[in-house]
């Protein structure tokens, strides 16, 4: 018996380059900067001061008072992208409708509610035990984001959460996909969010020498492969693909995006935020998702790199694909979407997926910003600071996270 | 306060804290059936409530509240004597 495909039917985001998908495409293929300035809160006494925000969101104007007031912006995000991503999947189940069984839900988010978590540990010191919220925890909860879309737009099938960091929603996609694979769902809600952009996160990630200082030009802070990068921007903000069933999808003529192909995934098994040395681990992810495919590496015809801007990551994955790819290393073009976006953490992998379920569609590549000096240790074509057109069969992306997760994900022309 | 008072920036609290429709409203709608104020919201209620109205109300009088007008009562009683 052959293999139930999946392939993705309706697409939504929130990110810094727009609230919706056509926005967000339209930034991302002119090349547009979504950093500046942090707003969220008062920077006075950080050495980063920087980051990628959604530009004045407001969770009202997307839903009832009495939803967004017990969800944490991250939770919220997600709500948007997955309202979007149903619409246009021209997806609606009532309450009491069979079919929802049929449909669930897997989300991945890096540090879930943390901006909730900091702000009831405040609240906590300051005023005592009885003046904490009894929704602090669910709202801190990653999986909440998955619980309420189900619970919102009646999604009564399996229902899931990946945390693998910043690998965490191309697992979510991946294993989503899996799950109508195997038979267990017939639509499958999929993607992440990540709304991470406070006191607590900003520290300890520029603690740890991971985030560009470059406060004087925030634009040109996150330059992935650039030889003067020098660590990533924080992003926020979610994206949704909802995957369905090759003959689901058929049978209610639906507009098809994109197939999903492939999924692989690995553990670098080596530090806790450093890459391996060499790729290894990286490549085997790609390698998997490859054979998932059944593709071979010079069928794939445009790779959304995980391209973090930071100097171990961009050399390390450089060295990956170049070991996967051989020679197709060389001609096939590689672009970071984070150049735009800034990291969205555990968002990026369900971004970049749509990233690339878009460059299939349209044949437009978007570009990695702020390219300017070559660095030796990345020698690809990064498709430098413009658009490109390419006939994209066959896009793979990547994404890894802080514990040395590796997951790549491959998409191809339905 | 006066009652009316009271009332008025109850009324307020309700919508603005716990997102209840102002429409649903009145000084005998039951929380929890009338207005769908769950388990959780009926204690972000007294939250809202002892801060907002700067009173402290014990669990064991907390639970004689069931319609707004009994909200208004038990503040008016703790602000007023």
């Amino acid at each position: 018996m052959s293999r139930r495909r999946v392939v993705v039917t309706g697409i939504g985001t929130v990110n810094p380059l727009g609230a919706d998908t056509q926005t967000f495409w339209k930034n991302a293929l002119n090349g547009t900067s979504g950093v500046g300035r942090i707003t969220l809160f008062d920077t006075s006494g950080f050495g980063v001061k920087i980051g990628a925000e959604v530009p004045g969101f407001d969770p009202d104007e997307y839903m009832p008072r009495k939803v967004s007031r017990r969800l944490d912006r991250n939770s919220q995000f997600f709500w948007v992208a997955t309202d979007q991503a149903l619409r246009d999947a021209g997806i609606v189940y009532d309450e009491d409708d069979p079919e929802a069984e049929r449909a669930g839900v897997v989300v991945g988010s890096g540090i879930g509610g943390i901006i909730t978590m900091q702000e009831t540990m405040d609240v906590l010191r300051a005023r005592g035990p009885d003046r904490v919220s009894p929704v602090a925890i669910t709202k801190i909860i990653s999986n909440m984001a998955g619980g309420v879309v189900s619970i919102d737009f009646h999604l009564y099938g399996p229902n899931t959460t990946a945390v693998t960091a910043c690998a965490a929603s191309a697992n979510a996609i991946g294993d989503a996909t899996e799950i109508i694979r195997r038979g267990d769902a017939d639509v499958m809600v999929a993607g992440g969010t990540e709304a991470g952009i406070c006191e607590l996160a900003l520290s300890s990630f520029s603690q740890a020498k991971a985030i560009s200082t470059r406060n004087d030009d925030p634009a040109a802070a996150s330059r992935p492969f650039d030889a003067d990068r020098d660590g990533f921007v924080m992003g926020e903000g979610a994206a949704t693909l909802v995957l369905e069933e090759y003959d689901h999808a058929v049978a209610r003529e639906a507009d098809i995006y994109a197939e999903v192909l492939g999924y692989g995934m690995s553990a670098d098994g080596y530090h806790i935020t450093l890459p391996r040395p060499g790729g290894r681990g990286a490549a085997r992810a790609m390698d998997h998702a490859l054979a998932d495919a059944s593709l071979r590496p010079d069928e794939i015809d445009y790779i959304n790199a995980h391209g973090t801007s930071t100097k171990a990551n961009d050399a390390t994955e450089t060295a990956a694909i170049k070991t996967v790819f051989g020679d197709a290393a060389y001609t096939v073009p590689v672009s970071s979407t984070k150049s735009m976006t800034g990291h969205l953490l555990g968002g990026a992998g369900a971004l970049e997926s749509l990233v690339c379920v878009l460059a299939i569609r349209d044949g437009l590549v978007p570009p990695t910003i702020n390219y300017e000096t070559p660095d030796p240790e990345c020698d690809l074509d990064y498709v430098p600071n413009t658009a490109r057109e390419v006939d994209v069969d066959r896009a793979m992306t990547n994404s890894f996270g802080f514990g040395g997760h590796n997951v790549a994900l491959v998409f191809g022309k339905p | 306060m006066e009652r009316v008072e009271i009332e008025s920036k109850l009324v307020d609290l309700l919508v603005e804290e716990l997102g209840i429709e102002r429409d649903n409203i009145t000084m005998s709608a039951k929380f929890e059936e009338d207005l769908e104020v769950d388990s959780l919201g009926v204690v972000e209620l007294l939250m809202a409530l002892e801060d907002n109205f700067d009173v402290k109300i014990p669990d064991d009088e907390a639970e004689g509240i069931t319609t707004v007008g009994e909200a208004v009562d038990i503040v008016s009683t703790k602000i007023n004597g």
